[in-house]
Parts: C-alpha cells; sequence; structure tokens
C-alpha cells in the first residue's frame, strides 16, 4: 500500500516477537473452540450464500424461518445444509424458497440424510453455496476493476466520514455530498439496537433510530449511489458498514454480495460491550472474517471503545493486546495484512501533561508493530465538552498525530461531537482542518524521529511491555482468555461463557456436521 | 444603556460582553441554503438583523459546495437581559457523572446499588433497556454497567412478572427497571400495572424496590396511575437514570418511598 516509513522507536524486536508469540498461544483455544461449535448465524449465513433472501408478511426473513423449522426437527449439530437439502430433493419444491415456505407451515418435516441422501444432499449443497461464493468473487473484481478504472484516493490517510440519518433515502444524499467533499470512505451508522437483533432486516429502510439499519437491500442501494459519485469524482469512494452483533456472519455475507470495501469487525467488542454471549462471538467472527478475507473486505477492529470507557493513559496496552488478538484472529481466518485496520483512538485527557507526546508514542507503536496494516485512527470523543471551538484545537492535534505518525484511515473528528449529530458545516470546517493539516504537515512523518531513548520511545517500550506482562495474565488463567473475559481481565465487564445474549443459538457440532461454507471458505 | 447591570424591579439589567461593558457583542455562525454571493451576504445581515444584531459584520463567507454558504457574523445585540427575570428549571434531583454517582453510593448506601432490568410481558425490544444498561449505553453516554457501584442484572426480552419479582428478591434489587417498546391495544400500561401491583403484593411497601418504567410512548406524569415511582419516556439517557437512583435509593433511605414524587 503505502511507503512504509523507517522504524524509529527502536523496540525490541524480541519483545514484538513474544508480544505475538503469546497473543496467538492465548487465541488458538479460542479458534478450536469456535471451530467445534456453529451458531443460528453461521447457519442462516451459508442459506444466504445459497440464494435464499426475503421475509414472509410480517417481516421474519426466510431463512429465520427455515432455520427454526429445521432446528425444531433435527437441532442445529449436525449443520442445517444436509437437511435442507434433502428435503428440496425429496419434495416436489422447486427452490429454497418454497422449502422455506412449506417447512414455515409446518408441511416439510427434515431429517439429517445419512447414506447414500447425505452425499446427494451435501452435493446440491455444495452446488447452490459455491455459485454463492463465486458471486462473492465476482463483486471482488468488479472492485478492482473499479478501483482501476476511477483511481484511488490520491494519498493517505484517507477520509472516513460518517452519515446517520436513520433513513436511507435521506443518507443517500448526504454520502455523496460528504463523497464530493471529500470523503473517501463513508460509514453508514447502524440503528441503535441492531447488534441484538437476531434477524437481519429486510428491504429499504426509512426508520431507524440514530443510525440506519443494515439491510441487504440497502447496501445495495447505497454502494449503486457511491458508485454513480465514484464515477463522477473519477476516484471509487469505499463503503463501511458494521459486522458485529448477533447477525454478524449474515452482515457480513451481505457485504460481500453488495461489494461493501469495509466492515467493522473486532473479536471481542460484542462480548465486552454488548454482553453478547463469548462462544457466540468467536463462532460468529471467525465466519464473518473467512468472509470478509474472500470479498476482499477491509476490517475494522473496535480498540477505540476500550478508552472510551477506561483511562487513554492506564488503559493504552489494553489496546495493544486487542489489536494483537484481533491480528492473529483475522490471520487465522484468511485476512491478509492489508485488511487489518486496526483501530486506536486520541483519547488521553488533554489535561495530562505532555498528552500529545504520549498520543504520538501510542501512535507510532501501532504503526511499528503492524507495518502493513492500514491502521484506522479515531478522533477524540472523550473529552469533546462542548466547547466547540477547543474541540476544534483538540481536532487538530488529532489530525496532525496521524500525520506525524503515518496513519491510514482517519476518521475525521467533528467540533461538534457531543452536541448534534454533525451538520454540514460541521462536516465542511471538519474537512479544512484534515486537509490544512495533511497539505502543512502530511509528510513530516519523513522528519520526525523521536529521540532515542526519549520520552516517546521509552513510553512505547513501556507499554509494548505492559502488553505483554496482560497477555502472560490472559495465559495465568485455567481457560486463557475466556477466563480472563469472565473475570474482567479487559476493563470493567465480566463476560463469563456461559452468559450473555445469543447462547441459546450455539450448538457443538457434531461428528456429521456438514457446512458446505465453511468447507469452501477454508479451502482457500 | 452603558452601565453594566441596572437593578430594576426584576433585577440587574445586562447585555453580553465583547471587550467593552455594555457593549453588546455577539458572534454566531449558521448556513443559508443559498449560492455564495453579494445576495448570500445580504441574507446573512438581514437574518442577523431580525435576531436583533445591529450594526451586523459578515466577517467571514464561505461557499460549501454550490448551493449553500457558510457565515460568521459578529455584531451588537441589542437586547436586554433581566438577570431578575431568569427563570431556572430545577431538576428535582442532580445530574452525576458517572464518577460522583460512584462515590454517592459508596458513600451513602456502603454497598453497591442492585439494579435489575428487563423487558416484560410479550415485549422484545431490548433497544431501550439496553440503551440504559449495557455499557455502549446511548448517545454518548456509558451504560449503567460502567458505573462500578452499580449491579446491573439485565434479564432481557420477554421476562414475566413473577419472573421478575422472583429476580427482584434474589439479587435484593434495589430499584427494578422495564422497559416497554409495545404499545399496541395499551399492552405497555397494562403489562406497567400488572408490574407494580405484583410487586406491592410481595414486598411491604417501605421494602419494596423503587419501581421505573421506560418506554417512547409512555408520559411522565402517568406515575399514580400506573403504580411506579418514575416514569422516564424518549430520549433518556443513562446519567438521567443513574442520577435518579442514586437520588432516590441513596438520599431517601430514612424516608418512605411515597413521599416524594408526584
Amino acid at each position: 500500500m503505502t511507503a512504509r516509513v523507517q522504524p524509529k522507536l527502536g523496540l525490541d524486536p524480541a519483545a514484538v516477537r513474544e508480544a505475538r508469540r503469546l497473543a496467538k498461544r492465548a487465541g488458538q483455544p479460542i479458534v478450536r473452540l469456535a471451530s467445534q461449535h456453529t451458531t443460528v448465524s453461521v447457519e442462516r449465513a451459508t442459506l444466504r450464500l445459497a440464494g435464499l433472501s426475503g421475509a414472509d408478511p410480517d417481516g421474519t426473513p426466510w431463512v429465520n424461518r427455515l432455520l427454526d423449522a429445521v432446528r425444531g426437527d433435527v437441532g442445529l449439530a449436525s449443520g442445517v445444509a444436509a437437511p435442507v437439502w434433502d428435503a428440496l430433493l425429496s419434495s416436489d419444491a422447486p427452490d429454497l424458497a418454497t422449502v422455506a415456505q412449506q417447512a414455515a407451515v409446518g408441511q416439510l418435516r427434515f431429517r439429517v440424510p445419512t447414506g447414500r441422501d447425505a452425499t446427494r444432499a451435501r452435493s446440491a449443497a455444495r452446488t447452490a453455496v459455491r455459485a454463492g461464493v463465486r458471486r462473492v468473487d465476482s463483486r471482488r473484481r468488479e472492485r478492482d476493476r473499479l478501483i482501476k478504472r476511477w483511481g484511488d484516493p490520491p494519498g493517505k490517510p484517507w477520509i472516513y466520514l460518517i452519515v446517520a440519518t436513520g433513513d436511507i433515502y435521506e443518507d443517500i444524499p448526504q454520502a455523496q455530498a460528504a463523497a464530493r467533499e471529500g470523503a473517501d470512505i463513508i460509514a453508514v451508522i447502524r440503528s441503535t439496537g441492531q447488534s441484538l437483533l437476531d434477524f437481519v432486516p429486510e428491504g429499504a429502510t426509512r426508520d431507524g433510530f440514530a443510525g440506519t439499519y443494515a439491510t441487504q437491500e440497502n447496501f445495495r442501494l447505497m454502494r449503486a449511489a457511491l458508485d454513480e459519485t465514484s464515477r463522477e469524482l473519477g476516484r471509487y469512494v469505499r463503503l463501511t458498514n458494521y459486522a458485529s452483533g448477533l447477525c454478524m456472519p449474515e452482515i457480513a455475507t451481505l457485504a460481500g454480495l453488495e461489494r461493501l470495501d469495509m466492515m467493522l469487525n473486532d473479536s471481542m467488542y460484542g462480548i465486552l460491550f454488548r454482553d453478547i454471549n463469548p462462544i457466540r462471538t468467536f463462532v460468529d467472527q471467525r465466519f464473518s472474517r473467512q468472509i470478509h478475507a474472500r470479498a476482499g473486505i477491509i476490517i475494522n477492529t473496535g480498540e477505540d471503545n476500550y478508552l472510551t470507557t477506561s483511562d487513554a493513559v492506564d488503559a493504552a496496552h489494553t489496546v495493544t493486546v486487542s489489536q494483537l488478538l484481533n491480528e492473529y484472529f483475522a490471520k487465522e481466518a484468511g485476512l491478509e495484512d492489508w485488511q487489518l485496520g486496526l483501530g486506536h483512538a486520541f483519547e488521553i485527557d488533554p489535561a495530562v501533561p505532555d498528552s500529545f507526546r504520549l498520543e504520538l508514542a501510542h501512535a507510532l507503536l501501532a504503526r511499528e508493530l503492524f507495518p502493513n496494516a492500514p491502521l484506522k485512527w479515531m478522533p477524540p470523543t472523550r473529552h469533546m465538552t462542548g466547547d466547540v471551538f477547543r474541540g476544534y484545537l483538540l481536532d487538530g492535534f488529532f489530525n496532525l498525530a496521524g500525520a506525524m505518525t503515518g496513519q491510514d484511515i482517519l476518521l475525521v473528528g467533528m467540533m461538534t461531537e457531543a452536541v448534534v449529530t454533525p451538520w454540514l458545516s460541521d462536516r465542511d470546517l471538519a474537512l479544512q482542518n484534515v486537509r490544512y493539516v495533511v497539505n502543512a504537515a502530511g509528510r513530516l512523518a519523513e522528519d520526525f524521529v523521536p529521540a532515542p531513548g526519549g520520552f516517546i520511545a521509552t513510553r512505547a517500550a513501556q507499554v509494548l511491555a505492559e502488553s505483554i506482562d496482560l497477555l502472560q495474565l490472559i495465559l495465568e488463567h485455567d481457560n486463557g482468555l475466556l477466563d480472563a473475559i469472565a473475570d474482567g481481565t479487559f476493563g470493567l465487564m465480566k463476560r463469563p461463557a456461559d452468559g450473555g445474549k445469543g447462547l441459546e443459538g450455539v450448538a457443538r457440532k457434531a461428528d456429521d456436521y456438514f457446512n458446505p461454507a465453511t468447507e469452501i471458505l477454508a479451502a482457500r | 444603556m452603558t452601565s453594566a447591570s441596572v437593578p430594576t424591579q426584576g433585577g440587574p439589567i445586562v447585555r453580553p460582553y465583547g471587550d467593552t461593558t455594555g457593549d453588546g457583542m455577539v458572534q454566531l455562525s449558521f448556513t443559508l441554503p443559498v449560492p455564495h454571493d453579494k445576495r448570500a451576504e445580504g441574507a446573512a445581515v438581514q437574518l442577523a438583523h431580525k435576531m436583533g444584531i445591529d450594526p451586523a459584520m459578515v466577517v467571514h463567507a464561505k461557499a460549501m459546495g454550490p448551493a449553500f454558504t457558510f457565515f460568521v457574523v459578529y455584531g451588537r445585540s441589542n437586547h436586554l437581559v433581566d438577570l431578575g427575570a431568569v427563570e431556572v428549571v430545577e431538576r428535582h434531583y442532580p445530574l452525576l457523572s458517572a464518577k460522583e454517582a460512584n462515590l454517592a453510593v459508596k458513600k451513602g448506601l456502603r454497598r453497591r446499588l442492585v439494579v435489575v432490568g428487563g423487558c416484560i410481558g410479550t415485549d422484545a425490544h431490548t433497544v431501550g433497556i439496553d440503551a440504559i444498561l449495557n455499557i455502549k449505553g446511548f448517545a454518548g453516554e456509558k451504560g449503567l454497567e460502567y458505573y462500578r457501584e452499580l449491579r446491573v442484572v439485565n434479564l432481557g426480552a420477554q421476562v414475566s412478572v413473577p419472573d421478575l419479582v422472583a429476580r427482584a428478591r434474589e439479587e435484593r434489587a434495589d430499584a427494578v427497571l422495564v422497559s416497554q417498546v409495545v404499545t399496541q391495544r395499551d399492552a405497555h400500561l397494562l403489562n406497567t400495572k400488572e408490574m407494580s401491583a405484583a410487586f406491592r403484593e410481595a414486598y411491604p411497601e417501605a421494602e419494596r424496590p423503587l419501581l421505573i418504567v421506560g418506554g417512547p410512548r409512555f408520559e411522565e406524569k402517568q406515575t399514580t396511575e400506573l403504580g411506579v415511582d418514575r416514569i422516564f419516556s424518549r430520549g433518556t439517557t443513562p446519567a438521567e437514570v443513574a442520577s435518579y437512583l442514586v437520588h432516590e435509593v441513596v438520599g431517601n433511605r430514612a424516608h418512605t418511598r411515597s413521599s416524594h414524587e408526584r
């Protein structure tokens, strides 16, 4: 991607290796656990890949109706694919949609096929799901083609702006206007509470609260609108949404099918901040990341959230630990370095002496630990007080820290953070701020070399050392990361493995578990 | 006109202060949906005049795209402020930061304050209760889980009233938070009445947990009718709920519960 700056912090390579090794050790049992289980949303995502879409008259998606029917008859442990295609082949239903409709009214019974029936059902399921994966592949090629035709943004960082009206038809002109004003990436914030819905709403929606529902149709509409604007601007404008919450495998799938470009997708966010069951989250995470890997989607992780609940100096190392874990889980799922939009944020209390030097140390640490990842740099929110003038200055320093440390994706800070949802003028002023800093100091990274052994280098080394300590602490638990999550090692939240939302949607795989999607995705 | 504060029957009169007492100077910024040209600047001056700013100086005007212009205006406001006529609407409880709320519980209660919450009846919309309880919170504010001195038990959706009462007992709840979004055939009102009646039956009045209900379709004045201590409507933030809890549970330990809030 970009030309990388020379290492400047003099980090001990042995410490860096140690941190990665510990993250891998902490992550491995989780991957094993994830591959031993399936979830309702993984199974529904499989049905979506096979082409099942739409909803019944009450708005319940057919994938939910079908899954519930199969689950009622035979459970989840064998996967839904074999029972569903067995029913499709042995009934007079012409397609999956009819199977779902018949199942919903109790006209079909499901069984787990065995012997020749199983072979036949599996083979049909593979064919259907492979067609969906091919669609994801072709959307990826289409993106590559359009980027070649229209071009990438002329430089880094990529400018990331948010729209959030709740109404897709209001979002569209706002997003197009933001792109014309200079946004390289548009993120559509989701409606409050969507992460806790165990289904993906259908169709174009106009009634979101503080955000717009993630639906396949909304994805399609917004991508088409941004294609139009990209053509007009001669620059490919990327679209971002959220693969998080109870339906992340399905939302990831829809993103792949509709050529979204980036997805927020954090390995532990749902557990810690939404109280979603840890096992559910890890299983869903792995599947959604496999899809993102395949679809060429850049993930954005959510480390900024740690700093909105804990002190940004005291908790700096939790960000690093989370980045290391996110990197491990992502690579295990097939994502490459260029797809890892690891997150961090400018959230140190401005009243702390040397706060800017501390920010530089933390940002540079992330830069050097992950030299080939497109880091996502998040603006101040916690110390934005409503004094918009002071906030504008703070955002300027945030932009400067981003420029000096070579951040790739810059979420534009608004001076009216904590006051109103951004006005047109707020966005314009914020973009002027970014442009001034990037124009004046965008290449300052070349000249900025912290003194060896000085404040910044020392602080970075200290955060790395604290990260290693925390990883060791995690590994000292009997059950490693799961126990650490359960006992509140990550900040304030205690999230036991047998608690949280969505646990009832998890099943341990039986020996005859079959899922063509995971088969195809793992065989990359 | 030039003195800083003229005592009247109402109280002192003041004007905005730029750099000289009584100069009345204010600044404002706004956007008009017009292209940037001479007429746009005239329009900005006209708006400022109508807002009582005269003379008005458009010190900055900038096009934002083809159809909008952003203005910064400085000028002299010709309005006076009568301090004696200022009415301050006091919330009957102070709005506390998380730190202050934690400290108040720690000092006043010497144990964690227990909150049990959920959606009752067939209501599966946990958006409201989760916005208040989840650490993620709402509108940039952290939820009640974030408060170290609050112990939050979120029962989620479709909790039956007997289960809610049983769990409140088991957890020794200081407060019960119920969210109701579905309003079909007044389900939210009927469910709430059923809930409050059950708690009143199960507990002696002095020991009953604080009963709080919230949802977008409630009227905050319906407390008596519904038999609850407090109703929160649309737009309530976690800090408001936390502050209320601290005020009631910690502040009014000595009093019986029915002595306030009508």
